[in-house]
């Protein structure tokens, strides 16, 4: 078992409301995203179906849709909805004192990516 | 001599029997008749009508949505011009008829015109009635009854000032909400103790005043008014300003609407001779005292009783046509008729008798919380009175009960809740309908049943809600029962029917986007969250379908006052560049009409270089795109584009994106006009306007067309007498030859109509349709008659789009170079970073 690993990622207030940003990672991008009532949610950044960059897509209510095709994907679970199958994986996450920190273990045994330029 | 020929053939056939209609009135119900007797008897008659108003017949009874903005007076006509030419009906538009000459079978009306009749219908309809107070006939005091009223409201709630609405009564409220949607500050006035006392009981009248003092309008009940003040003689011609009542309390006003009554309009009759009372007295069979003169709508009396609602008036109209097309056996017998009010979000409904007695029984529900208050009158166990407040579902299938005088002694205890209640059964929507007799009665305004529907479904193959309105008339009239039409059809065609008709904009909403247009104007909704609280959205905060569609419509609706909500645009107009595949973007300067220059593109090079961009392309616009661009480089790629003088090209927009051209007469042996410059100037005037969807035109010097005009959305091709516009044309998902809108003389002339072309699509698009569908929904003739014969409204067109134009021509690079939305461009943060360094 790993244990959880918690980064302070930034402020709540950093993040447009229906908005989302991104943590780069050595195992690639991770979106966070929060809603209109304040509640924050992080995904790793790519739509289950072509890889697409969830951080730009519409965020409404506990949804993301991703801007490549379309896919609407559940915030709380990754899981995309309607008749799409699929899932991205969800990182926990947690709020304290407007500080967001998202357990960066649950990345753990991915694959390092080359660092981006 | 052809033509002398001509007329004396036409004279032989004419059939001798074709006799002459005269109808004096060009309301609902002569409307109807003639659709009546059309179908009956098609030939039989010249018709020639007499309309005091200067238009076409509409639905009076949606006045107060035009009133409120909800309705255009277009979607209310009955029958537009066309129809008249069709049958072949002569139209006296703006005269009024005062004699009849019942010795020499003629009409006269105001402006001489003299018509002989054979038969004669009188439908004069009413006339409002004003209280003769001191000062009503000030200015600014207006009654409700025809569109002239409407447009004067509409002109006094311009001032959004305070108006005064003396009468509670259903077309009271109508108009003191419409006034208030308006934006004026509205009080009802009422002389009795509860709102609507004729159609509702005591505790539903209070019910609704409490919704509509919800609304915002102040309301006085048991309030007699005493006079009606004016202003000073000195300050110009004395207008209104205040109401007083008995008790001495002054209310200001800007305007006063009187809607205390109607009173038939029977003058015309009495002076010919003809039987008066209250109304013009007509037998069952709708004849006046003069067996050859018809009196039909409001302004007859029958068996003692005059009527203003809609059912029973088409019900004459029925009679007329019937008796007119030879069957002398048709009579009028009035039967009971619900009442709805045509105010969005207040539901009631009410039938019948349902006054107190020792000889009835009630049953009464209510549901405080919800709003909810039903009351049924039963005599000798038959169903007599309905009135039902905030749930009116089940109104329907009640009235069908009281109207057929069934015995509901089985169904007593739960027919309050409707027909699906006896059993258990569960809450189908469409089981209250299922249960519904073939002659239960579905539209109260045309008087169909439910067999009538099914029975048109079937043997016509109706699927849409289009097509039962045109066969049968159900729902064509108020439309209160669209919704129990659409069950019909669902019931009866099952899984084919698609009520594709008004396609609603996504799953958070009912409404279709030509609705949600409306209402954004009409309420002054000026903000996403405002929309979706008016219109009441199912979902916390809509969805990636209509998010982006109604940040669109505000942005349109109220430029310079709507904020642009950036989180409810795609992530390409977020960001102001094109995301590609891999999630890296592309970026598009602008080459205004295709044309560069050196420096230019040496910039581009230079940025090419400087940030290892992986692709340079032409695109089919003519201008150059800058591929695999990551994300946090786009402000320093701007940056440096537009140190030389190059802006975003809106690669990426539901905007104007290209104006491609060819060289024109400065180059081209064949150029007959300088098509690079219009291009050019085109571009400038036009660059920056939001549009429903993307916007693309070009412009060639000559019909060999080079520039490709043919098939852009909008299209210039030069001649040598000056410019041919054309539009609608479209090369993508679909192949479309563009049709041609007009000519114009002058390039300012070419650019003024081009502006108004788009600013109406802009107005009238849904978002995400191209010019080309736009035009195949709204008709071509529509668009050229607004845009190019129209010069006043082509006008108005380019003035807002100007207006518009002067806000949103700001280059979006510039301003996030500057830092503008600088958290899009940067991670939140970097743990690649965090892990080399430990």
């Amino acid at each position: 078992m790993t244990s959880e690993t918690w980064a302070d990622i930034g402020a709540l207030e950093a993040i447009p409301r229906r908005g989302a940003r991104v943590v780069r990672t050595p195992q690639g991008c991770i979106a966070v995203f929060r809603t209109v009532d304040d509640r924050v949610f992080a995904l790793d950044d790519r739509c289950p179906h072509k890889g697409g960059p969830l951080s730009q897509g519409i965020v409404h209510g506990t949804s993301v849709t991703c801007p490549l095709h379309n896919w609407v994907l559940s915030l709380e679970t990754g899981e995309a909805q309607g008749a799409d199958a699929g899932r991205t994986l969800a990182i926990p996450l947690r709020v304290v004192e407007g500080r967001i920190l998202i357990d960066v273990s649950a990345l753990a045994g991915r694959p390092v990516l080359a660092k981006a330029g | 001599m052809r033509h002398f020929q001509k007329e004396a053939f036409d004279a032989d056939v004419r059939p001798a029997e074709r006799q002459r209609l005269v109808i004096v009135g060009n309301g609902m119900s002569p409307g109807r008749a003639l659709e009546k007797l059309f179908e009956a008897a098609p030939e039989a008659y010249k018709v020639t009508i007499f309309n005091a108003e200067p238009r076409v017949n509409y639905d009076r009874i949606m006045l107060s949505p035009v009133l409120s903005g909800e309705k255009s007076f277009d979607e209310i006509v009955i029958h537009g011009d066309g129809w008249y030419v069709k049958h072949n009906v002569t139209l006296y538009k703006g005269h009024r008829v005062v004699a009849i000459d019942r010795d020499n079978r003629t009409v006269t009306s105001n402006h001489g015109v003299v018509e002989p009749y054979d038969q004669l219908i009188i439908a004069t309809g009413s006339t409002p009635i004003v209280i003769p107070v001191p000062g009503c006939k000030l200015a600014g005091v207006l009654t409700y009854r025809d569109l002239d009223d409407v447009n004067a409201m509409l002109l006094a709630a311009q001032s959004r000032g305070k108006a005064v609405v003396i009468g509670g009564g259903l077309l009271g409220l109508e108009a003191a909400i419409g006034l208030k949607e308006r934006g004026m500050e509205v009080t009802v006035v009422h002389l009795m103790p509860t709102l609507m006392e004729r159609q509702l009981d005591a505790p539903s009248g209070f019910l609704l005043k409490e919704a509509i003092e919800a609304r915002g309008v102040k309301v006085y009940t048991k309030a007699n008014t005493r006079e009606i003040l004016g202003t000073d003689h000195a300050g110009g011609p004395s207008r209104v300003r205040a109401v007083v009542l008995e008790d001495g309390t002054e209310i200001p006003a800007d305007l006063v609407v009187m809607a205390v009554g109607i009173r038939p309009s029977a003058a015309l009759a009495r002076d010919a001779g003809l039987e008066v009372n209250r109304g013009i007295v007509v037998g069952a069979n709708m004849r006046t005292s003069d067996p050859d003169i018809y009196a039909l709508g409001e302004c007859a009396e029958a068996h003692g009783q005059c009527f203003g609602l809609v059912a029973p008036l088409y019900d004459m109209a029925g009679v007329v046509a019937a008796q007119l097309a030879g069957d002398d056996s048709a009579a009028f017998n009035p039967s009971a008729t619900a009442t709805k009010l045509k105010v969005t979000g207040i539901n009631l409904f009410s039938a019948g008798d349902f006054a107190d007695g020792g000889d009835r029984e009630e049953i009464v529900l209510r549901d405080a919380a919800r709003g909810v208050y039903r009351r049924l009158v039963l005599k000798d166990g038959k169903l007599i009175g309905i009135v039902l407040y905030g749930d009116v579902s089940h109104g329907a299938w009640l009235f069908d009960l009281l109207k057929r005088g069934a015995d509901v002694a089985d169904v007593r205890e739960t027919m309050m809740f409707g027909p699906g209640a006896a059993g258990g059964a569960p809450l189908d929507p469409t089981a209250a309908v299922a249960a519904l007799p073939d002659d239960a009665e579905i539209c109260g305004c045309n008087g169909v049943c439910k067999g009538k529907i099914v029975e048109a479904i079937k043997a016509k193959g109706l699927t849409n809600l289009e097509g039962v309105r045109a066969h049968t008339k159900a729902s064509a009239s108020c439309g209160s029962c669209t919704g129990l039409v659409e069950q019909v059809i669902r019931l009866t065609v099952g899984e084919a029917y698609a009520p594709a008709a008004v396609a609603s904009i996504c799953g958070c909403t009912r409404l279709g986007h030509d609705d949600v247009r409306r209402l954004i104007v009409a309420k002054g909704l000026k903000s996403i969250p405002a929309v979706m609280q008016a219109l009441e959205w199912n979902t916390s905060c809509g969805c990636a379908k209509c998010r982006p569609a109604l940040n669109y419509y505000c942005l349109c609706a109220w430029p310079g006052e709507y904020e642009d909500d950036g989180q409810s645009r795609f992530i390409n107009e977020r960001v102001h560049a094109n995301i590609q595949r891999d999630g890296t973007y592309s970026v598009v300067p602008r080459m205004w009409g295709g044309v560069t220059r050196a420096a230019e593109l040496r910039a581009i090079a230079d940025v090419v270089d400087k940030f290892a961009i992986p692709t340079v392309k032409v695109t089919g616009g003519q201008r150059i795109d800058l591929l695999g661009v990551r994300k946090e480089q786009l402000p320093a790629v701007w940056a440096d584009l537009n140190a030389a003088g190059l802006v975003s090209g809106a690669a990426y927009g539901k905007a104007l994106r290209t104006v491609k051209t060819c060289v024109g007469s400065d180059w081209c042996r064949f150029g007959t006009q300088d098509s690079t410059g219009l291009g050019v100037k085109l571009e400038k005037f036009l660059w920056g306007s939001w549009t429903p969807a993307k916007v693309k035109l070009a412009v060639s010097g000559c019909p060999r067309n080079c520039a490709e005009a043919t098939c852009k959305d909008v299209g210039v091709i030069c001649v040598d007498s000056g410019y041919d516009i054309v539009f609608a044309g479209a090369a993508g998902l679909d192949i479309l030859g563009t049709q041609a809108l007009c000519h114009a003389s002058t390039e300012e002339e070419t650019i003024e109509i081009i502006a108004a072309l788009i600013q109406l699509y802009r107005e009238q698009g849904r978002y995400l349709e191209r010019i080309y569908k736009w035009a195949r929904r709204v008709g071509a003739d529509s668009i050229k008659a607004q845009v190019v014969e129209n010069l006043d409204r082509r006008r108005a067109l380019y003035d807002r789009f100007v207006a518009s134009q002067r806000l949103a021509q700001r280059d979006p690079w510039s301003e996030r170079v500057a830092g503008k939305d600088a958290h899009e461009f940067a991670p939140i943060a970097d743990l690649t970073l965090l892990n080399a360094a430990e």
